[in-house]
C-alpha cells in the first residue's frame, strides 16, 4: 500500500484542485466498469472464469483497472457484472476494494445482457449516473492522468452541448504487413480534425477487400483540414457525458460501443452529437482484447511501462516482489522461491510465491504464478503459467498460456500458441500442436459469432464449473479412470481434456491473436499478398484515369445502378406475376388487372415495354403450370418428323397440350397484353422476352418457339413488322443467338413474301 | 545544366475569351500594364535561371509572344519559343518539345502564374528528396473584392472555393493524394495502402496546386511516352505519379539499376543529411523486405513545396482572377509589380495628365501618356497607356487597358475595358467586359455582359 496509496491520493487531490473552481455543482467523478467484454476471444478459459479475474502478471486484471480509476480521481465505480457475475462479486467482496476510504465500488449484476449497449441501458434505468463518467472495461491497464482529458471534455461540453464523448487514443502504428496493431487488434482508420480533435471517421474491423477509405464530400466541405490516421490505437477509455446513456436508450439497436455507437453518432447528422479524441503521449493505456494483447501488456508491465502498476510496487491486491538486476534487465522474484542452483532464470521474468524450480531448467520472458512446481530440464520461453501448475521433467513450453491446476507429464511439449485451460492434464511426451486450445469442457457446439458472448453459457457456467472441478479432481486422483481413458488418444497417456477444434475460418486467423509471435513464413506470405494487393489497386487506378476524369468510378456507379435496376425489374416481374395469377384464380376483370399492373409500373418506375414483358412472362409461366401431359415428351422423342410437320404446316398447326394451353391463355388475356403494346418496340420486347425464357426459365417452350410466335401473330398481338424487325436485328448476332430465328425461318420467310405481295 | 525550365504560356484560353484574342494571347494580358508572362520570367531571372523554353499554343500567339520576349528580354534571358498545336494540353505540349529536354530535372511553370515564390525553393526541395516530381502548393487565394466590392463579384467568389484536395504526410514534405477537377465533387477516396505505409495523412481542402512542377526528366518522358492519352500535367501526370508512388512502374530504380545503386551508395549519406532526418522516409521503409532486407519494392517520391502564407501566388486563369490579380498587384502585393509607388500609394506615370479636381486614390495605376479630364475619380483601378478619359468619370475596381477612350460622365465599376474600346458619354458599366477593336458603347450595361 504505503507509498503508492499516497501517490494515488495526491494525484486524486491534484485532479480535484485543478478542476474548474467555479463549477460548484460538481459531481464526484463516476465510472462504469464493464466486467465483461462481451466477446469470446478468451475461450475456453472464460468458460470457467471471467476475463477480468484472469491473472495478468499474477494480479487479476480488474485490479489494474480499479487501481488506476482510484488514482485518477474517480470517486465511485459501478462494476457491471454479467458473465460469471458471482465470481466477480465474490472476488470483489473478499478484496480490499469495498473498504477504500474515498473510493466506492458498487456492483450491478445482470444475466440477460448480451452487449455493452444493453448494459448501459440497464445502468441508465437504474439512474445512478449523475454527471460525466468514465466508461472502461475491466481489462484495461493504464497509468494516464485523467485530469487534462477531463478538463478538455468539460470545457468542450460547456461550449458545445453536443460534445458528448472524449475518446482516449494513443500512437501505435500497426504493421502494414499484418494489418494489425501491436496489441493484435485490427488496424484502425480514423479521421480527426487536427484543430479541434473532433473525430470525423472511425473504421475498425476494416474490410480488407476495400482498398480505399471513402470520406464523404460533405466532410471536406465542412473541414478544410483533416488528419487521417492509421497510426493510432483506441485505448477504449471514454469520458462520457450522461447523454451517452440516454443515447443508448434512445437507439435500442446500439450494441457495440464502437461499431454501433461511435459510428452511429458519426453518421447521424440530425442530432449533431460530436465525439472528440484526446491523445496521450507518455502514459500508458491498453486494453487486453485477445491473447496477443495479453502477452504484450504482460511484457509492458514487466518492463515497467505501466508504472506504478508493476510487480515490484505494491498496489491493491498484490504482493510486492523483489527485483533483481540481471544484466540490464529486471527479473522479479519472490523471496520464498525454491530454486535449484543450476536453474537459469532469464530476464523479464516474474516468478510467484512458493514456486519450485528444478535443476537445469531454463526460464525466460515468462510469468510464473504461485505454488507451481517445475521439474528439471524444463524449458519455458515467453509463456504465462498461472497458479499451482505442475510441470514435470523435460517439458518444453514456448509462447503458451497455462491456467491454474494444469499438470504436464514428463516430456510433454507445448507448441507456440497453445492455451491450456484449468486443470487440464497433458500426457507423457505428448506434443500439443500449435495454436490448440485445450479445456476440460467440451467445445460448445454452437459457435457464437463474434457479437455474442461468454455469458451464453454463463447461467450454468458456475454450476458446471464446480461439477467439472469435481470430475477433474477425481481424474487427478485416479489417472486410470474411464473418463481419462476416453481422452487418451487426444492428450496422450493420462491426459485429461478436450482439444477444441478451431472455429470455422479460425485457422487462418488463429496466429493473429495468439500469444506466440507471428511466424516468419506467415509474414513473408503476407507481404507477398500485400504486393499483389497493391498491384490490383494500381491496375485499377491506371485503367481509370486517362484524362483526370473518373472514368472507372463513373463506370462503377453505373454498374451499381444497373444492378439496382436489375433487382428492381426482378421484383417487378414477380409482382406482376403474382397479380396475374391472382387474377386468373379469382377471375378478376381484365380492366382491373390492367389497373393493378399500371400501378405497379408506376411504383417501380418501369416502361410499358417492361410491363408487356412481365405480363407475357406471367402468361407463359401459367401456361407451363397448367397441367399438360406430353407435349415435350412427344417433341423430344420425335423431333425430326415433328419439326418437319411444323414447318410444313403453316399457317396454323396447333399441337401438343402445352401449345394448346398457351393458345388458350393468350386468347383469354390478349386484351391485357395488348394494352401494353402501344408501339412496335414493346412487341419486339415480347419476342426478346420469349426468347430469353426459352433459353433460361422455361426451356419447355424452346421447341415450340416458332409456333407460339405464329399464334401471337394470328391473335394480332405481334405485327409482322415487329417480327421482321426482330429477325433483322438478329441478323448480325452470334450463331448461338440465332437458334430461334432459324427455327422460325419459314414463318419469317412467309411473312416477308406476304408483305411483298401486298406491296 | 541539371535544371531546364519550361514555361507553358498557353495560347488563347477559352476561359478568358472576351479578354484574349489572336493579338493578345493569354501570356500577354496586362497585369498592372505588364504582360502576365513577365512576372514568371522575372521570378525565374531572380532565381538566376536564364535559359528557358517558352511553349506557346498556336502559331499566331507564338509570334506575338516571341516578338514581345525578344524585345523585352533581348539581352537578359536566353529564351527559346516553341510552338505547339492548340488543344494538345500541357502534357501534350511537353511531349511535343521532349527532344529539347536533356537536363536531369525539368521545372515546368505555368505562364499565367503571378507569384513571388522563388522557383529556386521548389527545385531545392525537389533535389533534397531526389523526388520524381515536386509540386508547388499554395493556399487558395482569397478571390473577389475584399472591400467596397459589388455583390455580384462576391457571389462569384464563393463558388470556386476549392481547387484541390491534397493529402500530405505529417511533415508536409510528401504528396500522398491529390484530387482535381471532377473528383472534387465526389467523395474522397484515400487508398489504405498508402495510409498504412505513412501512418498519418493530413488532408487539406484549402490548398491548391499552383502549377509549378519540378519533374525528373527521364521519368517525365517515360510517363509521357507510355501514357499517350495523358493530356494534362495537373490532371493526369501528377495524379498518376502520386497514385503509383508505392508501386512504381517507372524505371528510375529499375533500368539503370547498377548505376542507380552506385549513385545511391555514394550519395546516401549526403541525402540523409540533406533530408534533415536520420530516419528514412516511409517510402524507403515501405520498400524494404519483411526482414528489413534489401528493398523489394520499387517506390518513388512525390514531394510538395508549400508556399508560405505570406507569399503571393495566384494563377490568371479566369476573368475574376484577372481582376483580382490586377487589383492585388497594385495593392497588397505591390512588390511584385516592380514599380515605385508614390506617397499616395499609387503610380501615376509622369507623362500622364490629370485634369483639375481629379483624384486618383491609393492602389491605382495610371499608365504612360494617359489623359484624364476634370473631376474624375479613380479608385483601386488600373488604367493603361494612352487612354483618353473625359470629365466626371468614375472608375472603381476596374481595369482599363491601353488606348481606350472614355466619354464624359461615364461610370465604370468592376469592369474590364480592353484596348482601343471607346465609351460614349454617360455610359454606366457594372461588372462588364468590353471588347476591344473600337467597339463603341452607348448604353449602360450591367452584370457580366460583354460586347
Amino acid at each position: 500500500m504505503g507509498a503508492q496509496k499516497k501517490r494515488a491520493a495526491a494525484a486524486a487531490a491534484a485532479a480535484r484542485v485543478s478542476e474548474d473552481p467555479d463549477d460548484l455543482a460538481r459531481q464526484p467523478l463516476q465510472a462504469i466498469l464493464l466486467a465483461d467484454s462481451f466477446t469470446t476471444k478468451f475461450r475456453p478459459i472464460t468458460l470457467e472464469r471471467p476475463k477480468v479475474l484472469l491473472p495478468l502478471v499474477n494480479v487479476p486484471m480488474i485490479n489494474y483497472t480499479l487501481a488506476w480509476l482510484e488514482a485518477a480521481g474517480v470517486a465511485e465505480v459501478f462494476v457491471f457484472c454479467c458473465a460469471h457475475s458471482k465470481q466477480v462479486i465474490d472476488y470483489l467482496e473478499n478484496s480490499e476494494w469495498f473498504s477504500q476510504p474515498n473510493f466506492t465500488v458498487k456492483t450491478i449484476e445482470s444475466h440477460n445482457i448480451i452487449s455493452a449497449g444493453d448494459a448501459l441501458r440497464l445502468i441508465y434505468e437504474q439512474n445512478v449516473i449523475h454527471g460525466d463518467f468514465v466508461l472502461i472495461s475491466g481489462d484495461t491497464v493504464s497509468n494516464m492522468s485523467l485530469t487534462q482529458a477531463l478538463q478538455e471534455h468539460k470545457e468542450r461540453k460547456k461550449k458545445d452541448n453536443n460534445a458528448v464523448m472524449t475518446m482516449i487514443i494513443k500512437k501505435s502504428k500497426p504493421s502494414p504487413i499484418t494489418r494489425q496493431s501491436r496489441l493484435g487488434t485490427d488496424e484502425l482508420f480514423m479521421a480527426i480534425d487536427p484543430n479541434t480533435k473532433q473525430l470525423l471517421y472511425y473504421e475498425d474491423k476494416a474490410d480488407h477487400s476495400k482498398g480505399t477509405i471513402c470520406l464523404d464530400k460533405m466532410l471536406l466541405a465542412e473541414n478544410p483540414s483533416i488528419s487521417l490516421h492509421n497510426d493510432k490505437q483506441d485505448c477504449y477509455i471514454d469520458i462520457c457525458s450522461p447523454e451517452v446513456l440516454s443515447l443508448f436508450t434512445d437507439n435500442f439497436d446500439y450494441q457495440h460501443l464502437r461499431r454501433h455507437f461511435v459510428k452511429g453518432l458519426l453518421l447521424d447528422d440530425i442530432m449533431g452529437y460530436k465525439i472528440f479524441t484526446h491523445e496521450i503521449h507518455s502514459s500508458y493505456a491498453a486494453r487486453i482484447d485477445n491473447y496477443r494483447s495479453y502477452d504484450i501488456v504482460s511484457k509492458d508491465i514487466i518492463q515497467r511501462w505501466t508504472y506504478p502498476y508493476v510487480p515490484d510496487v505494491k498496489f491493491c491486491g498484490n504482493r510486492a516482489t523483489k527485483l533483481e538486476r540481471r544484466g540490464i534487465c529486471f527479473t522479479a522474484f519472490n523471496s520464498e522461491i525454491e530454486q535449484s542452483r543450476s536453474a537459469q532464470v532469464g530476464s523479464f521474468t516474474v516468478i510467484g510465491y512458493g514456486t519450485k524450480i528444478g535443476s537445469n531448467s531454463k526460464i525466460s520472458d515468462s510469468v510464473i504464478g504461485e505454488g507451481c512446481t517445475i521439474g528439471s530440464n524444463v524449458l519455458i520461453e515467453g509463456s504465462y503459467i498461472w497458479d499451482n501448475v505442475i510441470i514435470e521433467d523435460g517439458c518444453e513450453l514456448r509462447h503458451v498460456i497455462v491456467c491454474d491446476g494444469v499438470i504436464m507429464k514428463a516430456g510433454a511439449v507445448l507448441k507456440p500458441g497453445v492455451v491450456l485451460s484449468f486443470k487440464v492434464v497433458i500426457g507423457e511426451r505428448f506434443v500439443v500442436p500449435a495454436y490448440s486450445k485445450v479445456s476440460l469442457l467440451q467445445q460448445p457446439t454452437v459457435h457464437d459469432s463474434d457479437e455474442e458472448l461468454e455469458y451464453a453459457d454463463n447461467s450454468s457456467g458456475t454450476v458446471e464449473f464446480s461439477s467439472i472441478q469435481g470430475t477433474a479432481d477425481q481424474s487427478n486422483g485416479e489417472m486410470t479412470s474411464e473418463s481419462s481413458e476416453a481422452h487418451k488418444p487426444k492428450l496422450g497417456t493420462g491426459g485429461v481434456g478436450y482439444i477444441w477444434s478451431i472455429c470455422e475460418g479460425g485457422q487462418e486467423e488463429e496466429w493473429r491473436h495468439s500469444v506466440a509471435p507471428i511466424p516468419e513464413d506467415k509474414l513473408t506470405e503476407l507481404s507477398e499478398a500485400m504486393d499483389d494487393d497493391q498491384e490490383l489497386v494500381t491496375q485499377d487506378r491506371t485503367a481509370l484515369s486517362t484524362s483526370g476524369e473518373l472514368i472507372s468510378d463513373s463506370n462503377a456507379s453505373e454498374g451499381d445502378d444497373n444492378e439496382d435496376s436489375k433487382d428492381d425489374s426482378v421484383y417487378f416481374e414477380k409482382e406482376v406475376e403474382a397479380t396475374f395469377l391472382r387474377a386468373v384464380e379469382e377471375n378478376v376483370k381484365v380492366d382491373h388487372v390492367i389497373l393493378e399492373v399500371n400501378s405497379l409500373r408506376l411504383s417501380y418506375n418501369m416502361t410499358s415495354a417492361d410491363c408487356a414483358g412481365a405480363v407475357f412472362y406471367s402468361m407463359m409461366k401459367l401456361a407451363i403450370k397448367t397441367p399438360h401431359s406430353s407435349a415435350i415428351g412427344l417433341l423430344t422423342l420425335y423431333p425430326s418428323p415433328f419439326s418437319m410437320v411444323a414447318s410444313n404446316a403453316y399457317p396454323i398447326y396447333l399441337s401438343g397440350e402445352l401449345q394448346q394451353n398457351t393458345a388458350n391463355i393468350i386468347t383469354t388475356w390478349q386484351k391485357l397484353l395488348k394494352s401494353y403494346l402501344l408501339e412496335i418496340d414493346e412487341e419486339i420486347e415480347i419476342i426478346l422476352k420469349f426468347e430469353e425464357m426459352c433459353l433460361e426459365s422455361a426451356k419447355e417452350f424452346s421447341p415450340l418457339f416458332a409456333r407460339i410466335l405464329h399464334i401471337l401473330y394470328d391473335k394480332d398481338i405481334l405485327q409482322e413488322d415487329a417480327i421482321l424487325r426482330w429477325a433483322d436485328e438478329k441478323e448480325g448476332a452470334d450463331e448461338s443467338d440465332k437458334v430461334f430465328v432459324r427455327q422460325s425461318e419459314k414463318f419469317i420467310q412467309w411473312l416477308r413474301e406476304a408483305s411483298e405481295e401486298e406491296d | 545544366m541539371d535544371f531546364q525550365v519550361v514555361v507553358l504560356a498557353g495560347g488563347t484560353s477559352k476561359k478568358l475569351v472576351p479578354l484574349v484574342s489572336k493579338e493578345v494571347p493569354k501570356a500577354l494580358l496586362p497585369v498592372a500594364n505588364r504582360p502576365v508572362l513577365s512576372y514568371v520570367l522575372e521570378q525565374l531571372e531572380l532565381s538566376n535561371i536564364k535559359d528557358l523554353i517558352v511553349v506557346v499554343e498556336g502559331a499566331d500567339a507564338a509570334l506575338c509572344v516571341g516578338g514581345w520576349i525578344s524585345a523585352a528580354y533581348v539581352d537578359r534571358l536566353h529564351v527559346e519559343v516553341a510552338t505547339v498545336p492548340e488543344d494538345v494540353g500541357t502534357a501534350g505540349a511537353l511531349r511535343a518539345i521532349a527532344h529539347h529536354l536533356t537536363a536531369k530535372d525539368v521545372l515546368v511553370v505555368s505562364g499565367d502564374l503571378v507569384s513571388d515564390v522563388p522557383p529556386g525553393a521548389v527545385t531545392a526541395a525537389h533535389r533534397r528528396h531526389d523526388a520524381v516530381v515536386t509540386a508547388m502548393i499554395c493556399s487558395v487565394p482569397v478571390s473577389g473584392l475584399s472591400e467596397a466590392g459589388s455583390s455580384g463579384a462576391k457571389d462569384k467568389t464563393k463558388k470556386p472555393g476549392r481547387y484541390n484536395i491534397i493529402g500530405m504526410d505529417p511533415t508536409k514534405q510528401f504528396l500522398l493524394h491529390i484530387a482535381t477537377g471532377a473528383e472534387l465533387e465526389k467523395d474522397t477516396r484515400i487508398r489504405k495502402s498508402i495510409l498504412r505505409a505513412v501512418g498519418q495523412m493530413d488532408i487539406r481542402a484549402d490548398l491548391m496546386d499552383a502549377h509549378m512542377y519540378a519533374f525528373n526528366r527521364s521519368v517525365l518522358q517515360e510517363v509521357l511516352d507510355q501514357k499517350d492519352k495523358f493530356q494534362s500535367l495537373k490532371q493526369d501526370v501528377l495524379p498518376y505519379l502520386v497514385r503509383s508512388q508505392l508501386k512504381s512502374e517507372i524505371l528510375i530504380n529499375g533500368a539503370p539499376q547498377g548505376q542507380q545503386a552506385k549513385e545511391n551508395g555514394n550519395d546516401k549519406v549526403s541525402y540523409r543529411i540533406l533530408a534533415n532526418a536520420s530516419t528514412p522516409s516511409f517510402h524507403e521503409l515501405y520498400a524494404l523486405g519483411p526482414n528489413g532486407s534489401a528493398p523489394v519494392r520499387r517506390t518513388h517520391k512525390c514531394c510538395v513545396y508549400i508556399a508560405s502564407n505570406s507569399k503571393y501566388c495566384v494563377r490568371l486563369n479566369s476573368i475574376q482572377a484577372f481582376m483580382d490579380i490586377n487589383r492585388d498587384v497594385i495593392g497588397e502585393a505591390n512588390h511584385l509589380s516592380g514599380y515605385n509607388f508614390s506617397a499616395q500609394n499609387n503610380i501615376i506615370h509622369p507623362s500622364a495628365e490629370l485634369g483639375s479636381k481629379t483624384t486618383v486614390g491609393p492602389h491605382c495605376m495610371l499608365g504612360e501618356g494617359s489623359q484624364m479630364g476634370d473631376k474624375c475619380s479613380v479608385k483601386r483601378s488600373v488604367i493603361g497607356r494612352h487612354c483618353r478619359i473625359g470629365s466626371n468619370v468614375k472608375v472603381v475596381n476596374s481595369v482599363v487597358m491601353n488606348h481606350v477612350t472614355i466619354g464624359d460622365g461615364c461610370s465604370i465599376q468592376g469592369s474590364v475595358i480592353c484596348s482601343n474600346a471607346q465609351l460614349q458619354e454617360r455610359v454606366a458599366l457594372k461588372d462588364c467586359q468590353v471588347l476591344s477593336l473600337s467597339t463603341s458603347v452607348f448604353l449602360s450595361l450591367s452584370s457580366n455582359e460583354y460586347l
